[in-house]
């Protein structure tokens, strides 16, 4: 037999109290205001990057003619192509000589920069930010008029030396040396701010020690700004990796993937076999590619910098 | 009061006549067209030639009180071909569509038939030649409707001159302005020694070898003069023939002969090398004349547009028509299909053709002797044999006869230019072969 008597009203009343507390501090909660903040980027980031890549996930699926689910078939008939392994190829040497080239000259004009006084130090940077600032497919085709073997100022400069006319688009060493300058004047400012940033964040007396120690200059880089700046390195390099794996406008408007397919990346032979040829399942999975070299990637650079995130 | 009762069978005849009624109103054209009506037009090149789109279209819109909206798409980076996917998924967008030449059959499932305008409007204006036919028609249901604006022939556009005095060719003895052409003698050997004597006069032929559509056009028209096919019109793949050699055997020898940068050519390098005075023919629509004439008048005054060398099988000319799609998911096809009735009428034709200097191409057998391209100069008649008004050539897209979701592979994969250049840069014949046969197999899958 029961020995209490429950009020039940007085329950349900407690838990309504309850609640509207629980809500007033679930709202008063910073990361809560956080979430509401930051809820219409995480909105459009679900409409932009996400909807799109579970679509082209779905689409990869598909057949040709977009009528049936073929598995991971366009997969393996990727595997089987010629210049499909020459695009991974040729994205591999685009991107690393890239982005290598794109830090060294980061890294040094960072250092010039770093090293002039005051009120022009903002010009310079200002200056050399250019590249960076101009949309790139605007750039490009300055560089495309540049590259024009007939009429263009390089070979007519060139040939006062009397070398040239060279083919910079028409030859496979020359249309790739070509997309790579590009994609290189066009990031390289990129770095140079970064590593202009980093090196400001150096404490002087780092240097100062290292002096008395008597390092020379490069020993002072090696030991001293270096690893100061590794975590920055690593972010910006991988930054810059998948960005310049993803290009797409500079390649496109040089030299549409010619000559004989020999300066296509991931992204403009996604458009060529996706678009143009009207295959966009195949066009969907060549895209999809860069998903596990990028990722792989950044893998192994992230959790570098966290080790030493930790170690710090 | 007598109250006359609705037998059953009454009910159900009264019904089923009503519902028929009903669903064949909306094809009634004509009288019933109105509402609205979007559509997608190609921007095109000729300054002040949307303009005729525009007042036809207006015009009609007035006649049937339909409220019309016009977007003219660039092609430029293939903005026309982006809409088309974009609108073709999301199963949403203009109702009446501008196409370039392989999209209705790309899109075939997404297109409403035609047939009922296409038939009066083959009466009226004449048959299509065989690559209308080929590129708008999929098992007997026409796709789309031939567009005046945009098609387009490329044939050579020669320099009076420098082939006269380079090649020993008078180009407009060979085409008459008013007269047959009298072509015995233009073949491909007469256009390769032609090549070769103005190349080392410094005057090279401007053809490209890059991977865009002049390009390709050009080695589809003289592959097909080869009577080279990649892959036949059942499916088969036929690289490895003695046509298909011939053809590369040809094409090595002209590459030989034109500019050494001829593979990173895109679709404006050879109108630049014309206006510039560089060389001595370029195969391409009179746009780069046109263009000669406002920016050097002292070179377009030497153009002359004629027809193609003939090769063993063959005269063939690259030709690129343009297509309007109703897509099957339009709000308003009944007004869609009157307006493309509209702008097909021959006085619509000869206003697209006149406002374009004579660019545009009508691709009906009726409409190739309009006065624009008698009088359009200088030098006068430079023009008439543009349209090829004797029909002495085939008029041919590159890839074909091969099932068309397959050509529209090997055509924007430019397979025909890579191969020819791989053979030319020193790659075996078998290797060139070997590797095209692989792309061909590649383009198989459906």
């Amino acid at each position: 037999m029961a020995d209490v008597v429950v009020d039940r009203t007085r329950v349900t009343r407690a838990t309504g109290a309850r609640k509207g507390t629980s809500l007033r501090n679930a709202l008063g909660r910073k990361s809560t205001v956080a979430f509401f903040l930051t809820l219409p980027l995480i909105l459009l980031i679900a409409m932009l990057v996400l909807y799109p890549a579970f679509y082209s996930l779905y689409l990869a699926t598909l057949n040709k003619a977009m009528t049936k689910f073929v598995g991971l078939s366009n997969f393996t008939f990727l595997f089987k192509r010629e210049t499909f392994w020459m695009v991974v190829q040729q994205s591999c040497i685009f991107a690393i000589t890239a982005v290598i080239f794109k830090a060294l000259i980061g890294f040094i004009v960072a250092h010039f920069v770093h090293n002039i006084p005051g009120k022009k130090q903002r010009k310079w940077r200002g200056m050399l930010l250019v590249p960076w600032v101009i949309p790139p497919a605007m750039s490009t085709l300055a560089w495309l008029w540049l590259f024009d073997p007939s009429y263009s100022a390089f070979n007519y400069t060139l040939s006062f030396f009397g070398v040239g006319p060279i083919p910079w688009l028409g030859d496979t060493f020359w249309a790739r040396f070509s997309v790579i300058l590009v994609n290189v004047w066009y990031g390289a400012p990129f770095f140079l701010i970064m590593y202009l940033a980093a090196l400001k964040s150096v404490p002087d007396q780092l240097y100062e020690a290292a002096a008395i120690d008597g390092a020379n200059w490069w020993q002072r880089i090696w030991y001293v700004t270096l690893p100061m700046m590794r975590n920055i390195i690593a972010i910006t390099t991988l930054f810059s990796l998948i960005v310049t794996f993803a290009n797409f406008d500079i390649v496109r408007i040089l030299t549409s993937g010619g000559p004989l397919d020999t300066t296509h990346l991931f992204a403009t032979w996604a458009f060529q076999v996706g678009i143009q040829s009207s295959d966009i399942p195949l066009g969907a999975c060549v895209s999809l590619f860069m998903v596990p070299i990028l990722a792989v990637a950044a893998i192994f650079i992230l959790r570098d910098v966290s080790k030493r995130g930790n170690e710090a | 009061m007598s109250r006359k009762t609705l037998t059953r069978r009454q009910f159900v005849a009264a019904t089923a006549m009503s519902s028929a009624a009903l669903i064949t109103a909306p094809y009634v054209r004509g009288a019933h067209a109105a509402g609205k009506l979007s559509i997608g037009f190609w921007d095109h090149w000729v300054p002040g030639a949307n303009k005729a789109s525009t007042d036809l279209v207006n015009e009609w819109a007035a006649k049937e009180k339909v409220e019309v909206s016009i977007d003219y798409i660039t092609s430029n980076n293939k903005k026309i071909e982006l809409t088309a996917a974009a609108e073709a998924q999301a199963k949403s967008g203009h109702d009446i569509l501008q196409m370039p030449s392989w999209w209705p059959q790309a899109y075939a499932e997404n297109l409403e038939p035609l047939n009922d305008i296409m038939e009066p409007l083959l009466k009226q204006n004449g048959e299509v030649n065989g690559t209308v036919k080929y590129l708008g028609q999929s098992g007997g249901k026409w796709l789309a409707v031939p567009a005046t604006p945009g098609s387009q022939i490329k044939g050579p556009c020669s320099r009076i001159d420098l082939m006269k005095k380079h090649a020993g060719i008078d180009v407009q003895e060979m085409y008459p302005a008013g007269g047959p052409p009298k072509v015995e003698n233009w073949t491909m050997d007469t256009f390769l020694k032609a090549a070769e004597a103005c190349q080392k006069a410094g005057f090279a032929f401007g053809i490209g070898l890059g991977e865009t559509t002049d390009s390709v056009d050009t080695a589809g028209a003289i592959f097909q003069s080869f009577g080279a096919e990649l892959v036949n019109a059942k499916g088969d793949i036929t690289v490895k023939t003695d046509q298909v050699r011939q053809a590369m055997e040809f094409y090595k020898k002209l590459i030989a002969f034109l500019p050494p940068d001829a593979p990173s050519w895109d679709d404006a390098s050879n109108n630049k090398w014309l206006i510039s005075g560089r060389g001595a023919m370029i195969l391409n629509p009179p746009s780069a004349w046109a263009v000669a004439k406002r920016d050097a008048p002292q070179v377009a005054e030497q153009c002359w547009t004629h027809g193609f060398p003939s090769g063993p099988k063959g005269r063939f000319a690259p030709y690129l028509p343009y297509f309007w799609g109703v897509w099957s998911f339009g709000k308003n096809k009944e007004a869609a299909k009157s307006l493309l009735v509209h702008l097909s009428s021959p006085s619509s034709i000869e206003k697209f053709v006149a406002v374009s200097g004579g660019y545009d191409l009508p691709a009906y057998a009726n409409m190739s002797k309009f006065k624009t391209w008698e009088e359009e100069g200088p030098p006068k008649g430079t023009l008439f044999h543009y349209p090829d008004p004797y029909k002495h050539q085939t008029l041919s897209i590159a890839a074909s006869p091969a099932p068309p979701k397959i050509a529209q592979q090997i055509y924007f994969q430019a397979t025909l230019t890579k191969m020819a250049l791989r053979f030319a840069r020193g790659e075996t014949m078998e290797q060139a072969l070997a590797w095209a046969e692989g792309e061909c197999e590649g383009f198989m899958r459906s």
